[in-house]
């Protein structure tokens, strides 16, 4: 049974603690304002505060805002409230305080730690290594370097600056959705009475000039999940660099690394400070070069953000090879779960661009029919060059 | 009233409230703050603010939310057809254009809805924006001004102020995500499916005529199915659907007869996936451990 907090015999009185708990909770990612002190504080008058039970409801109802915030709620009043004075830190320091849009998830570690850091699990699609060629790169040996490696050595700023323009045009090539809601314009199917009405005041009420509305287009969003597992190695700075240019561009993309697990790094890349976002997602991509677990993490995508982040309005462009160290069928399922969402999804394959390249690799043979565009992309200037392709879809 | 005595007449409408739920709900109306409910889809929400009208007596004014809904549909819209006459005849008496304008654009040739009807009714009404996520994110913009002021502000008009403030209830479940400042002017409850013992008293809240010995298998049933892998978890309203479909085929014992109860299962799953996934075999098995 938990005791409850003996503050000091200086403490100011309850206004202050309750605020001492909402900077308590800010400190813990709870986006908090000062009139969320004040709202709560008048929530506890109208319940019995001396009771905790009531006490805790009360302040949830105030202070949760979401989901999540629901469920750490009750840990933190604990902590606060019911340690016998000594507040916890939490075990899991934040990446970058203030940023608690940054949700790496810490669920997966296990099987991160079951794949054995740091391995280098060479997804060959069983061909094993021997079948090479020369022509192409199948790193492996460089593996456990990269895995310590900051990727600011791998991006550029120009070749961000690049890509920012890259995504830009996709963008613009992918804006073909219609809205469901109505503007006004010159040509359109239905009337638009407000306007009509209010012209019609200068012509003694006679409406002459008919303004129509239509449906305009609107933006499609693009969410972007990258593959940085050992395989991808050599593809990794292109991509990057191209994520961080469609961050720059587009304020509505969303972008993602896997490996072995999912991190969200959209905030990151959105930091004013290119460099210093590189460096806060080389902090979060731990692992960066090792296994992958494609399968794994896009059911775990399509099971946690594709809910609040895919809609019928976004395009899903998966940069990976497709090799997968998990069953195929996973694979599978979870492109067809991300797909009922609505969304479009394009897979950007860079080994499609090899001669005789066939799709050979079970999981991405199974995922092929859930695809609304399959295509081969090693630089910037292959990304570019899909443009005509994306306004067809 | 205490949120005691809120939890207490709720259940005298057959709506049992967890006290989470309770205290802030309580909370909602003494601080006059619009409520925000998060939940899975059937755990009822929408429920919550028709029993809420109920127990204070007051109507419900209800806004369904959908993609490409505006402000012509949930707040208010000019009477163009009578605009229209109003101005054909007051030329004809030879009005000035001033004149006329300020005539059509007068709350005589304003029509109500939802959102406006609510701030001006003579008693405090509860208004339930069920669905919130569904509306375009544009429409969250128009919703701030009339739930942090409860004001309206017509172009022609003005400014219209509440006479009453409303009981607001928005229903979410997480179609999109939400924008931070309309959660932060908002009392936040997630709603989860209810433990055992709750949903049982759910059940004979509803259905007061099913045997207890019965009760606890279906509730057992329903609670067990959610654990099994599905697309669509069965939530409350179904298992009340399930509980009436079983004793309308006069069923006193889950395990009695696997065939038609695996026929029943229609009204707790609502996919053909999950229909196919659980198999006879897996009824039989869920059944046998409710039992």
């Amino acid at each position: 049974m938990s005791r409850v907090t003996r503050f000091a015999g200086r403490d100011p009185g309850p206004a202050a603690r309750v605020a001492g708990f909402i900077g308590h909770l800010r400190a813990n990612g709870l986006s908090l304002g000062v009139a969320e002190t004040q709202l709560a504080l008048e929530a506890l008058t109208h319940v019995d505060a001396a009771d905790h039970h009531e006490a805790r409801r009360a302040l949830k109802a105030v202070c949760s805002g979401c989901k999540d915030d629901a469920e750490q709620f009750d840990a933190l009043f604990d902590s606060f409230w019911m340690d016998a004075g000594r507040v916890k830190q939490r075990q899991a320091p934040k990446a970058a305080k203030g940023s608690d849009a940054v949700h790496s998830n810490r669920e997966v570690q296990g099987q991160d730690a079951a794949s054995g850091a740091g391995s280098a699990t060479a997804p060959d699609g069983g061909q094993g290594d021997a079948d090479q060629d020369g022509e192409g790169k199948l790193v492996a040996v460089e593996t456990r370097n990269l895995s310590r490696k900051d990727l600011r050595d791998l991006v550029r700023p120009e070749d961000v600056a690049q890509a920012e323009d890259v995504a830009r045009r996709m963008g613009a090539a992918l804006r073909d959705r219609r809205s469901r809601r109505r503007a006004a314009s010159q040509k359109g199917s239905s009337l638009h009475f407000r306007r009509i009405i209010r012209q019609s005041l200068s012509t003694g009420g006679e409406p002459i000039r008919l303004i129509r509305r239509t449906r305009p287009d609107r933006t499609r969003n693009i969410v972007a999940l990258c593959d940085v597992s050992g395989s991808m190695n050599v593809y990794a700075q292109v991509f990057l660099s191209f994520l961080g240019g469609l961050m720059r561009a587009d304020p509505k993309s969303d972008a993602y690394l896997f490996h072995t697990r999912l991190v969200r790094i959209t905030e990151a890349l959105r930091d004013k400070d290119l460099m210093r976002g590189i460096g806060r997602m080389s902090l979060m991509a731990d692992g960066f070069g090792g296994g992958s677990k494609i399968g794994g993490c896009l059911d775990q995508f399509s099971r946690s953000y594709a809910k609040t982040h895919v809609d019928g309005r976004t395009v899903v462009l998966i940069l990976s090879d497709g090799f997968d160290t998990g069953p195929a069928d996973q694979f599978a399922s979870a492109v067809e779960r991300i797909r009922k969402r609505g969304a479009r999804i394009i897979w950007l394959n860079p080994l499609k661009g090899w001669r005789d390249y066939e799709p050979i690799a079970e999981g991405m043979a199974a995922a092929l029919p859930h695809l609304d565009l399959f295509a081969a992309a090693n630089t910037l200037g292959d990304l570019a060059a899909l443009e005509p392709e994306l306004v067809r879809l | 009233m205490s949120w005691i005595d809120l939890q207490k007449a709720m259940a005298a409408e057959a709506y049992i409230a967890s006290d989470d739920l309770a205290v802030a709900l309580h909370l909602a109306i003494t601080l006059g703050r619009p409520i925000l409910l998060e939940g899975a889809a059937g755990v009822g929400k929408t429920e919550v603010a028709k029993v809420l009208a109920a127990t204070q007596s007051a109507r419900l004014i209800r806004l369904q939310c959908y993609e490409g809904l505006d402000a012509a549909q949930a707040i208010y819209e000019w009477n163009y057809q009578r605009q229209l006459l109003s101005i054909r005849a007051a030329a004809e008496d030879g009005q000035t254009g001033r004149e006329i304008e300020d005539r059509i654009f007068s709350e005589e040739f304003l029509l109500e809805r939802p959102l406006l009807a609510a701030i001006r009714q003579p008693d405090p009404p509860v208004l339930l924006i069920d669905e919130i996520d569904r509306a375009d994110e544009e429409f969250e913009a128009y919703l701030l001004e009339v739930l942090s002021d409860f004001q309206v502000t017509v172009p022609e008009l003005g400014t219209i102020r509440a006479t009453t403030k409303p009981i607001v209830v928005l229903t979410a479940n997480g179609t999109r995500d939400l924008s931070d400042a309309l959660r932060r002017r908002c009392l936040y409850t997630h709603i989860g499916y209810p433990s055992m013992e709750a949903e049982l008293s759910i059940l004979h809240a509803r259905c007061p005529g099913v045997e207890a010995r019965l009760a606890r298998q279906i509730v057992g049933f329903v609670q067990a199915l959610r654990g099994e892998e599905l697309e669509k978890v069965p939530g409350v309203a179904e298992m009340l659907d399930f509980a009436a479909a079983l004793m309308g085929l006069g069923i006193a014992d889950l395990t009695s007869d696997p065939t038609l109860l695996h026929a029943t299962l229609k009204t707790l799953l609502k996919t053909q996936e999950d229909q196919a996934g659980i198999t006879h075999e897996v009824t039989a098995r869920l059944a046998g451990r409710a039992a």
